[in-house]
């Protein structure tokens, strides 16, 4: 199906892409158009203006800054996946982007336009909140930045504001902790059925730090408390982990269902997939 | 005459002639084509399953930009007869299928009316703006229940939705069931599968005022079975019909069909005065193009202790969808026929029902009836294997019947031409050394590994096929033509589109006349070029198309010999004819060249009365019987026990296909067919919702399966010829996909046996397998 008729407008930066959204109200972003043009071509969103961000240089972008890690908004999948400086300190967000779709979406698609879409089964959702990532926003009332935890709001919904959007996402150092993502995909659409990211620090063998968070499961990614805490102060092995991957679904209401996994498969799904990353993330 | 010397092409990897074009871009496919001032349409198709179309109000899509006409199903029905299918089933319920529909609409996506405007996108939005006020009415979707009395009807006016019941019953099954040391019952259900073919149909017609011709430019396998039925369904002499299948990007027996849009475009064509196109839309197509098998078999097997199959008691139920489609009603019989697979069976009842239910017609699908026959066969084998504590390898070598007992007829009156099914079985026991692979499943059995081995040894029904047979005839045309220059033009009547036959033929071609594949031109798809035809469908490509050519290719050697024989003086008896040279035998420092017959057939002014000018054959083959390829197959399966994920470790296969011409051709189509068994077996599934609305209606829900999931096949063949056709060549276009989901579903069952698991339905998707596994926990 074709999209039905629209303004095109390509920009060549973040004020003018701004000042076209904050003047269109029916105007949409296109980053890599990977989530975008698919319901355009369905008619499940028909923006009036697409404003493109793609010839905006300076939003693909991995550097350090001080501690930090900063990944531009408009930085593909497919570099991330590659990217050294990305896998050899936060493993969550490299194996998520290597696990996205296909080669075209990955050469294509944005992690700036994956989160701002907030499908409930994208995997950077569970990346972002086990690795404690700053979301960097810009819109008409200037910049501001939001934790991954205040970000999702519910089914492709955000707090981002209308008018907004996402130029970078900072991720805070590590220290000595091992992040990995472990994914049971959906196998048509690529998209997690559940996507555990697992954050874990150690000293010795015990655990002193553990953030555990996954998607596909709820209408947004969500962390799991209940896990971390059974972790947290433990020696870690694989019984350890084992008792406290049980927990993973224990006060979780409002589970996704769909053709491919049913309430009760989904949830002994995330328990195994949550106590797969936490055991590779603890070794 | 001589025999042609020993083949130089034919059996070699020779690379496909057609790849060069098709991996450059370079391939022309029906959306290429571009007409001046020619319109576009699409259609509005309903979203709901089953209802009655109470108005329809196009004023606003009317004065839309671009936009030239909106017809409604009311509109056409005087200028479109309804659609057609070919049959030859006693008492057929055959309801009106109208191309559009004029007054109820009877599964979604069904059409509703037609937009036509200056471009695809102003048609497309205008077609959203066609205002179709919908009342209602009670969905059928459940094939068994629709089969009762007190169901709600798809064709109110039937009275029923059972559009036929056949019953075959051969032997004395009551007596086999009685004898019996081994009764089993099982529901085995062949989900229904979408075909999918990467170009999604597509269709072009340009109607020629002062020829009064229509060409038709359609995604078709079947290019003169269009011609045919655009002139009965529009109207048309069928003599200033012109169809054109240019590259056909796939079409695994859903293109083996005439569709309602062939008509509608022609219609709009002629009507307007103007080519018009329609270009179908991949969701669209998902509900617009036939989808295939969806058939569950209530099975009973009667066997003694040894593991000898006694009978089998079967009710098929076959999922029509609304109407019938071009070959509808046809495809379960291609079921029952099979039924027996590679076995000695004596005693068989079977009741086929077909049922109407408010879902897209259902038609050929690679394989066409055989896979689920095949798959039905190959688990009853297991299940007896199970019953009697035998290896499934013993139970099925007891009952094939034996290389000297062919032709072999079976209990549904099959002739099995030729084969040698202990052959194929033992090849593959040794290619994989089933005894260590048994015993390695073991070992990893005990460290706690879900491991399992499937076996599917079949036979199919191919080479389609005799026309005493056919219910619109089964030969093969093909031309013939040597050029001037020492070219050679083939015109064949199949209509290939993927299966390689430009190489293939241009190989038989070559090995005839002495000359190299790249000296033979293969053209098809075209009725003005190649005026006779049926199409490629049914594993007959090479089994009937190749046939036709190698019977001209004969008529042209007999006819240079002629003419060499009336050059050299010599009796045209006496006259060797080898690689490319002719020669009285035993003189070759006489030999001619072939240029030099060519040149003296058409100069013709050294011809003798008796000799015609020119160097060109006709020929049509109608073959005796149909060909009956076999093969063993074989899959080791490992299962995450926590997911229920399979991953197949291993795939082997022994195919016995007759000549093989082009063994790398050969594999890849054993290469696609085997995936696409493997993507029944483990992926695909349309799923309908209570409300017949197609939940797995896009790419993101219903799932092929991608190259990277598929595993490394090990291929290996017997070479048992047909005597049928002159080649020898029996046909594997569907093989792999009739053998590999029962071998991949029994290793599947295999695995989860420790958990007292019989029998799984497919797709063996993780949460399938997952509650198996918890079921037997």
């Amino acid at each position: 199906m074709l999209p039905g008729e629209f303004e095109y407008r390509r920009v060549t930066s973040v004020e003018e892409a701004v000042s076209l959204l904050a003047e269109n109200e029916e105007a949409k972003l296109l980053a890599g158009g990977h989530s975008l043009l698919p319901m355009m071509k369905l008619h499940f969103a028909a923006p009036s203006m697409l404003v493109d961000i793609g010839g905006i240089q300076d939003l693909a972008f991995t550097k350090q800054d001080g501690d930090s890690l900063v990944v531009g908004s408009m930085t593909t999948h497919a570099h991330i996946a590659a990217s050294d400086t990305v896998g050899a300190e936060h493993g969550a967000l490299a194996e998520a982007a290597a696990s996205i779709g296909d080669v075209q979406v990955r050469n294509r698609g944005t992690i700036g336009g994956s989160l701002a879409h907030a499908d409930p089964a994208a995997d950077y959702g569970a990346a972002v909140l086990a690795l404690d990532a700053q979301i960097d926003l810009v819109g008409p009332n200037g910049e501001r930045s939001v934790d991954a935890a205040n970000f999702f709001c519910g089914f492709l919904s955000t707090s981002m504001e209308p008018a907004e959007l996402i130029t970078a996402i900072r991720f805070s150092d590590t220290g000595d902790a091992t992040s990995v993502y472990e994914k049971f995909a959906q196998p048509a659409s690529g998209f997690a059925i559940v996507g555990v990211a697992a954050k874990i620090t150690k000293q010795d063998n015990c655990c002193v730090a553990a953030r555990i968070a996954a998607t596909g499961i709820s209408d947004r990614p969500i962390r799991l408390p209940a896990v971390e805490e059974t972790l947290v102060g433990a020696e870690l092995d694989d019984n350890v982990i084992a008792t406290a991957a049980e927990q993973a679904d224990a006060s979780l209401t409002n589970v996704r269902v769909d053709m491919y996994a049913a309430e009760d498969y989904r949830r002994h799904l995330l328990r195994v997939m949550v106590r797969r990353a936490a055991v590779r993330a603890a070794s | 005459m001589t025999a042609p010397t020993a083949p130089k092409f034919i059996g070699s990897p020779v690379r496909r002639k057609e790849d060069p074009r098709l991996i450059t871009g370079k391939a022309t496919y029906t959306d290429d084509v571009v007409l001046p001032n020619m319109a576009h349409v699409a259609l509005v198709r309903s979203p709901e399953a089953h209802a009655r179309i109470v108005s329809i109000d196009s004023t606003v899509a009317m004065e839309m930009p671009g936009v030239v006409a909106v017809y409604t199903g009311t509109d056409l029905q005087d200028a479109l007869a309804p659609l057609p299918c070919v049959h030859s089933i006693e008492n057929l319920k055959e309801p009106a299928h109208p191309a559009v529909a004029p007054e109820i609409v009877r599964y979604a996506g069904d059409g509703v009316a037609v937009v036509v405007a200056d471009t695809a996108a102003a048609a497309e939005d205008a077609a959203r703006q066609v205002h179709v006020e919908y009342e209602r009415l009670p969905v059928v979707v459940d094939v068994v229940e629709a089969t009762t009395a007190d169901s709600d009807l798809v064709h109110t006016d039937m009275g029923t939705n059972i559009a036929f019941t056949s019953v075959t019953d051969v032997g004395d099954v009551d007596s086999a069931f009685e004898k019996a040391d081994v009764v089993i019952k099982q529901r085995l259900v062949n989900q229904r599968q979408i075909p999918m073919a990467m170009e999604p149909r597509a269709v072009v017609a340009d109607y020629d005022a002062g020829y009064d011709k229509l060409t038709i430019w359609s995604s078709t396998q079947v290019p003169h079975f269009v011609r045919l039925l655009i002139a009965a369904v529009c109207g048309h002499p069928e003599n200033r019909v012109r169809v054109i299948a240019p590259e056909v990007g796939g079409g695994f027996g859903s293109k083996l069909n005439f569709y309602a849009e062939e008509a509608i475009v022609a219609y709009v064509s002629k009507a307007l005065c103007r080519p018009a196109k329609w270009n179908g839309r991949r969701t669209e197509d998902i509900l617009a193009t036939i989808h295939g098998r969806d058939q569950i078999c209530d099975l009973e097997i009667a066997a003694d202790n040894s593991g000898n199959l006694l009978g089998v008691r079967a009710d098929l139920y076959q999922d029509l969808g609304a109407y019938h489609q071009l070959l509808t009603p046809v495809i379960p019989g291609l079921t029952v026929g099979m039924l027996p697979g590679c076995y000695v069976l004596k005693n068989l009842h079977v009741t086929l029902h077909g049922v109407f239910t408010n879902k897209t017609p259902t038609d050929a699908y690679r394989g066409a009836g055989r896979p689920e026959a095949t798959f039905i066969i190959e688990r009853a084998m297991d299940l007896i294997a199970r019953a009697t504590d035998m290896d499934p390898v013993d139970v099925r070598r007891l009952n094939f019947p034996a290389s000297d007992e062919f032709p072999f007829t079976t209990v549904t009156g099959m002739e099995y031409d030729s084969g040698n099914y202990q052959a194929t079985l033992d090849s593959l026991l040794e290619k994989v050394d089933y005894d260590s692979l048994r015993s390695d499943q073991e070992r990893r059995r005990k460290a706690d590994e879900l491991v399992g081995v499937g076996l599917s040894t079949y036979v199919e029904v191919c080479g389609m096929g005799p026309s005493a047979a056919m219910t619109a005839g089964g030969w093969e045309a093909c031309e013939l033509e040597v050029r001037r220059t020492g070219g050679v033009i083939v015109k064949t009547g199949i209509s290939p589109h993927g299966q390689g036959e430009e190489t293939t033929f241009a190989q038989i071609v070559a090995d005839g006349l002495g000359m190299t594949p790249d000296d033979v031109e293969v053209l098809h798809g075209d009725t003005d070029i190649t005026e006779q035809g049926i199409g490629t469908f049914g594993s007959r490509g090479q089994a009937v198309g190749g046939a036709a050519l190698s019977l001209c290719v004969q008529t042209i050697r007999e006819k240079a010999r002629r003419i060499a024989g009336h050059l050299l003086e010599a009796s045209e008896t006496d006259i060797v004819f080898e690689e490319g040279k002719l020669f009285p035998k035993g003189v070759p420092a006489k030999a001619l060249e072939f240029q030099e017959i060519v040149d003296a057939a058409y100069v013709a002014n050294a011809l003798p009365p008796e000799i015609e000018p020119g160097l060109s054959a006709t020929h049509f083959f109608d073959p005796p019987n149909f060909t009956f390829p076999f093969g063993a197959h074989l899959a080791v399966v490992a299962i995450d026990k926590e997911t229920g994920k399979v991953n197949i470790e291993r795939y082997v296969a022994v195919d016995d296909c007759g000549r093989i011409i082009n063994p790398m051709i050969v594999a890849g189509q054993l290469h696609g067919g085997i995936a696409q068994g493997i993507a029944q077996a483990l992926y695909e599934e349309a799923i309908y919702d209570d409300n017949g609305q197609l939940s797995t209606g896009s790419l993101m829900d219903y799932a092929v399966p991608k190259a990277a999931w598929i595993p490394t096949f090990e291929l290996g063949h017997t070479e048992t010829l047909t005597p049928v056709n002159p080649l020898g060549a029996k046909g594997v276009g569907e093989a792999g996909t009739i053998a590999s989901s029962a071998a991949v579903i029994n290793a599947v069952v295999d695995a989860l046996s420790p958990f007292g698991v019989a029998h799984l339905d497919m797709p063996a998707s993780p949460q399938n397998v997952w509650r198996a596994i918890k079921g037997g926990l």
